[in-house]
């Protein structure tokens, strides 16, 4: 997967591009006329901690066992190759899969795309499956449908000149109707108006094989890529006729500036001199001709059937700058600005993964979400770091997708104001540069003690160094990677990184490092949670309120993802009272906690709060639980939704189902609300330390809904500072975090251990409100 | 609302439009009057021979008359000046005079040639200016100004355009517009004249080098709606490149005795007949040129074939953006002009074809006799209503 293994020929496929073969079930295939793509589902073995209660309180007081056990999860892979190698594939495929032709007897292969006829005698005698054929278009419509649901940031504007040259779009609940741009050999353009309704409003033969035949005619270029490298290199202006040819200059009365191409190969026709064209110019001046041409009739079309989401696709495109800009270009030139044209992130795998879909149970697109894989994705190339990598010998390597299939389906929090403009992350890496140097170098200087921390969560294991190695290489390469092309990924967050530095460590069998760390600290916390709740209610109300604020504050601090912190962590006794002392004095460097107060104190009783979570220990048996049993006490419901999946030292929702019941035998608030129902906990579907709102687990939204939660706690910095900062909600919202990285605070206006106490007041979609 | 607010003005508007030439009170321009296209292939020409004996003759200026000799007695200029001899308009009264007019066109890059020819003749002395539109009115005002000491004055190419179309129309009516009925089936195929009386609204293709798209919607009422770089200049250029050919005509003819089919995917090649669920015909083209990327395929190919495929696709093009321009402007008539046209029954017939066909018949698609000169027409008759250039130089 490294780029030393993609420069090698790839004429005999390995593993490296194959993965997990072995395991794979259910295939498809979408054949074009240059490019195949193969998907299947594979099943990965994957170490996970597991968490089971002890009966009763130990000796030793542990509250829990964990114990690390294999679990088997789906992931999607699409493997991207040139068509002639196809053969070779196949047979690598047969090689691999257990038993061969016995295995796949009485299977079938879905198989779409200009190739499916081509191939199908090959892949049935290779392969000895059924082949089931399976409309292009249909599995192209359906692949996008998929995109748009599951991949945040899959589409894209393109900006050449831009920085950065990617403007990603986040996610469109409202994906119909959308105009499909399929540009193949030729070119079709689909109306979608519903997940099953589509119609083809029209099309032009000009399209990729226009490019790509008459290119080969006029250059001698043998592929594709051979003439895209060249229209890279190229000047149209020699070949075409341009306005100021004709004028002089632009042809101002109906505004045509003078660069504008007035006739595609124009200049070729002159008879009187001979010129010898450039075999660039000539591929150039063709790429224009065919994206000006796509880029207009499809305006024309989306104009005459009032659709105003253009999206492009097909093998013309394959994230080639110029085809793109050229696109955009006459999309923009044509509807005066009005309409963007839309790319996608993995256009090339549209086909193969609406083919693959096809084979499976419509219940795997509607009951499950999909998360891509940043440890196993190839990141889209940059069209600025190098022309090379864009033209042939890009599309020579392998490129591959892989996503992973997640427990539940996902969808969007109910309480965002508006779903639609809400972006999760404060601080957008691809645009701020400063930033992202700063995050990036940062979490690179991190690596080592992730590294120690993985090694040490699984010290018996014979293989973990090497394992852990692994990680290191590739977590580094994806950060260089970003830090050279901070799009290749979608949009670059701190969210993003975080998520790629778990997906890095799962993907060599690291999946819970601070379990034992977590167990330790949970325990600890337990110790003092009694104390701590007798002094509480020793206060009066006033100095109660603000002793709970500052105690989920104080728990805040004890964050192993900050690396400040774990230094202090690591060289002294630190406890709940010594990070106490650490908390910014007030006023806070944001400081609501008077309208909070006011608003406790005379507003009417919350129906239901949800509080989202963040650290084990201190933080959520000393700052959250006391926080809660306060909300419980006056009579509100509370919800608290704990990460589905393990993230560095975060509480899991497993564990936290374990908490509470100790918990309740401290407090019977607490005890009698978890039997009432009034205490709920639930899983927020993220294994993230950053919390993206777009998507949540269903059970959860379902529980907003049908409680009418009108109070929404972030806690954190990941859920309230990197992410939901700027969010704005439609019922009441505190966002409470510990500023525990100095450049963060020293950028917010603030120094280590600033408080953030942000009160905000539920929020109504107004005209001009920008989501802010 | 036009009629609300002008009465009968739309009527008397057309008149006075139409008597463009014969302006009441206004001085008549020197001879020679002619009106000049420079577009960015060729460059054309309308010239009025006056064949009325009218006294004053004798004392036409001697360089007027050899101008005239020469325009008139010749019916190719050079290597490549041509005159369209069949669409000669005779009998046309301009101010008090009667006579010819006469169409010419020569190569946009022999305009160096032209303009040695108008100094030889001793064209200024003559006229301080003369009228010109296209691009090469902008492009070589200085050429004119420097080497024959002529003043260009520069008019709109779209405005005259229309000018020219509605001028030869009524000059010509008789057999200007025409049509092609049956055209999908060869053998029936016929061109038939068009009434073109009333003409609004109508949509203009005018097919040169580039293509422009113009809804017109009265006599002074037009606009630009879309245009494309694939016109006429990318066939020939294309042509040049693929075949070797060296003129329009060359090319025409390879394309008429080429086959498309060699060239282009069709639907039946990807799919292995129809493509049933989108409805489209086996025979219908998928991807223009989209056999070439295969070497033997290549090689088969002939150069008739390839020009036919370039025509093919050009044209196919050029219809489809028509006709999406014209739904969009609520058009059902729509007209190509345009030297892309000249001698070129295969895109007319085609663009016949696609437009009956994709319309179910609601959509017609009109041609005229004059295909490439109505902006030399239209540019002729600025020159007749241009007052300040009228002075004869001393």
């Amino acid at each position: 997967m490294t780029d030393e293994s993609y420069a090698k020929s790839i004429e005999l496929p390995t593993e490296l591009q194959f993965r997990n073969l072995k395991t794979a079930r259910s295939f498809a295939i979408d054949i074009g006329g240059s490019l195949a793509k193969l998907a299947y589902c594979s099943t990965v073995q994957r170490r996970t901690s597991l968490v089971l209660e002890e009966p009763g309180q130990t000796e030793d007081g542990s509250i829990y066992h964990v114990s690390e056990q294999n679990e088997v999860v789906s992931r999607l892979h699409f493997v991207k190759f040139e068509t002639k190698f196809i053969e070779g594939c196949l047979d690598f495929i047969k090689e691999k899969l257990v038993g061969s032709k016995e295995f796949m007897k009485d299977k079938f292969i879905k198989v779409t795309g200009g190739g499916a006829y081509k191939y199908k005698d090959l892949i049935t005698s290779k392969l000895g499956v059924q082949v089931d054929k399976e409309d292009e278009m249909e599995c192209l419509i359906k692949g996008c449908n998929f995109l748009f649901k599951n991949i945040p940031d899959e589409v894209f504007i393109y900006q050449r000149h831009g920085s950065p040259e990617y403007k990603f779009q986040g996610v469109d609940h409202y994906v119909f109707p959308y105009l499909l741009v399929n540009i193949g050999s030729g070119v079709s353009l689909i109306k979608v108006e519903s997940e099953s309704k589509c119609q083809r409003i029209g099309g032009t033969s000009t399209g990729g094989g226009t490019f790509w035949g008459l290119g080969s005619i006029l250059t001698g270029a043998k592929t594709f890529d051979e003439l895209l490298e060249l229209a890279e290199r190229g000047d149209h202006r020699t070949v075409d006729m341009l306005v100021k040819d004709i004028y002089g200059g632009a042809y101002s009365n109906i505004g045509l500036p003078g660069d504008v191409i007035a006739s595609s190969f124009g200049k070729a026709a002159r008879s009187d001199t001979e010129p010898l064209f450039k075999k660039e110019d000539m591929a150039r001046s063709l790429l224009l001709a065919i994206s000006n041409d796509i880029g207009q009739i499809a305006y024309l079309q989306a104009r005459l059937h009032g659709l105003k989401k253009i999206y492009f696709g097909g093998y013309f495109i394959r994230g080639h700058p110029i085809t793109m800009n050229t696109i955009t270009y006459a999309i923009n030139f044509w509807s005066k600005g009005e309409i963007q044209p839309l790319f996608l992130r993995h256009e090339g795998y549209l086909g193969a993964i609406g083919a693959f879909f096809k084979g499976e149970e419509e219940d795997d697109i509607e009951k499950y979400s999909w998360e891509e894989n940043f440890a196993c994705s190839s990141g889209l190339p940059s069209p600025k770091s190098s022309k090379l990598v864009m033209g042939r010998q890009k599309s020579s390597m392998f490129d591959s997708l892989e996503l992973d299939k997640l427990e539940k389906s996902l969808l969007p929090c109910p309480l965002l104001l508006d779903s639609n403009s809400y972006h999760p992350d404060t601080v957008d890496l691809t645009q701020d540069t400063l930033a992202r140097l700063y995050w990036i170098q940062c979490f690179i200087d991190g690596v080592d003690k992730q590294k120690q921390q993985a090694i040490k969560s699984q010290a018996t294991s014979t293989d973990v160094v090497e394992r852990a190695d692994q990680f290191k290489q590739r977590y580094i390469q994806r950060l260089e990677e970003c830090r050279s092309n901070p799009c290749a990924y979608g949009s670059l967050t701190v969210r993003s990184i975080l998520d790629m530095c778990n997906q890095c460590l799962n993907e060599f069998q690291f999946t819970d490092s601070y379990s034992q760390q977590k167990q330790c600290e949970n325990e600890q916390a337990l110790r003092y949670l009694e104390s701590r709740l007798l002094m509480l209610d020793g206060l009066s109300w006033e100095d109660q309120q603000l002793e709970l604020v500052t105690g989920m504050l104080t728990g805040n601090i004890f964050d192993w993802g900050a690396k400040e912190v774990v230094e202090m962590m690591e060289k002294e006794k630190f406890g709940f009272r010594q990070a106490q002392k650490k908390l910014q004095a007030r006023p806070w460097l944001i400081d609501d906690f008077e309208k909070w107060k006011l608003r406790l104190s005379e507003g009417p009783i919350h129906r239901c709060a949800a509080i989202f979570c963040d650290n084990s220990g201190a933080d959520i048996i000393l700052g959250v639980f006391p926080m809660a049993r306060e909300l419980l006490r006056r009579g509100s419901k509370v919800i608290i939704c704990a990460n589905t999946r393990p993230t560095l030292n975060d509480v899991t929702y497993k564990e936290l189902t374990i908490l509470v019941k100790r918990v309740a035998d401290l407090s019977s608030d607490i005890s009698s609300a978890l039997m009432e129902g009034r205490l709920m906990i639930m899983e927020s579907g993220q294994g993230s330390p950053c919390l993206d709102l777009r998507l949540i687990d269903c059970d959860l939204v379902e529980k907003m809904n049908s409680e009418q939660v009108d109070l929404v706690i972030l806690e954190g910095m990941g859920r309230a500072i990197h992410t939901n900062f700027y969010a704005a909600f439609s019922c009441e919202v505190l966002k409470v975090a510990v500023l525990k990285n100095k450049w963060l605070a020293q950028r917010l206006g603030g120094d280590m251990f600033s408080v953030i106490f942000k009160y905000e007041k539920p929020r109504k979609i107004s005209v001009g409100d920008n989501g802010r | 609302m036009a009629s609300l607010l002008n009465g009968d003005g739309g009527v008397i508007g057309d008149d006075e439009f139409y008597d463009h030439l014969s302006p009441r009170g206004s001085p008549k321009p020197p001879m020679p009057w002619f009106g000049m296209d420079i577009g960015g292939t060729l460059t054309k020409l309308v010239y009025f021979e006056p064949r009325d004996n009218v006294k004053d003759e004798a004392e036409e200026a001697e360089s007027l008359k050899i101008i005239r000799k020469y325009l008139t007695g010749n019916t190719a200029y050079g290597k490549t000046g041509i005159r369209d001899v069949h669409l000669e308009i005779s009998n046309q009264q301009i101010r008090d005079r009667t006579g010819s007019l006469h169409f010419i066109r020569f190569p946009t890059c022999s305009m160096m040639g032209f303009i040695d020819m108008a100094k030889s003749k001793n064209f200024s002395s003559l006229a301080k200016a003369i009228c010109a539109t296209g691009g090469g009115a902008f492009k070589f005002e200085q050429d004119f100004r420097e080497h024959v000491d002529l003043i260009l004055h520069k008019y709109d190419e779209l405005d005259c355009l229309i000018k020219g179309i509605h001028y030869i129309y009524r000059n010509n009516h008789a057999s200007e517009c025409y049509y092609w009925k049956n055209c999908a089936s060869p053998e029936r195929c016929e061109k038939v004249p068009y009434d073109f009386r009333d003409p609004y609204p109508y949509l203009v293709v005018n097919i040169g080098s580039g293509v422009s798209i113009l809804s017109v919607r009265g006599p002074n009422d037009y606009k630009r709606v879309s245009g494309t770089s694939l016109g006429g200049g990318t066939f020939l250029g294309l042509c040049c490149l693929l075949t070797g050919c060296e003129t329009f005509e060359e090319a025409i003819e390879l394309a008429a005795d080429g086959d498309s089919t060699k060239v282009d995917k069709l639907v039946k090649d990807i799919y292995g007949g129809d493509y049933g669920k989108f409805r489209l015909r086996g025979d219908t083209v998928a991807s223009s040129f989209g056999h070439m990327n295969n070497d033997e395929r290549r090689k088969s190919a002939s150069k008739h074939d390839l020009a036919r495929a370039t025509l093919v696709t050009i044209t196919n093009n050029i219809g489809s953006i028509a006709r999406m321009c014209a739904v969009t402007e609520k058009i059902e008539r729509v007209v190509f002009v345009g030297n892309f046209l000249r001698v070129n029954t295969i895109s007319m017939k085609l663009l016949s074809n696609a437009m009956e066909y994709w319309s179910n018949g609601t959509m017609k698609a009109l041609f005229l006799e004059h295909e490439g000169y109505f902006g030399a027409m239209g540019c002729l008759m600025e020159y007749m209503t241009t007052r300040f250039i009228h002075d004869i130089p001393a």
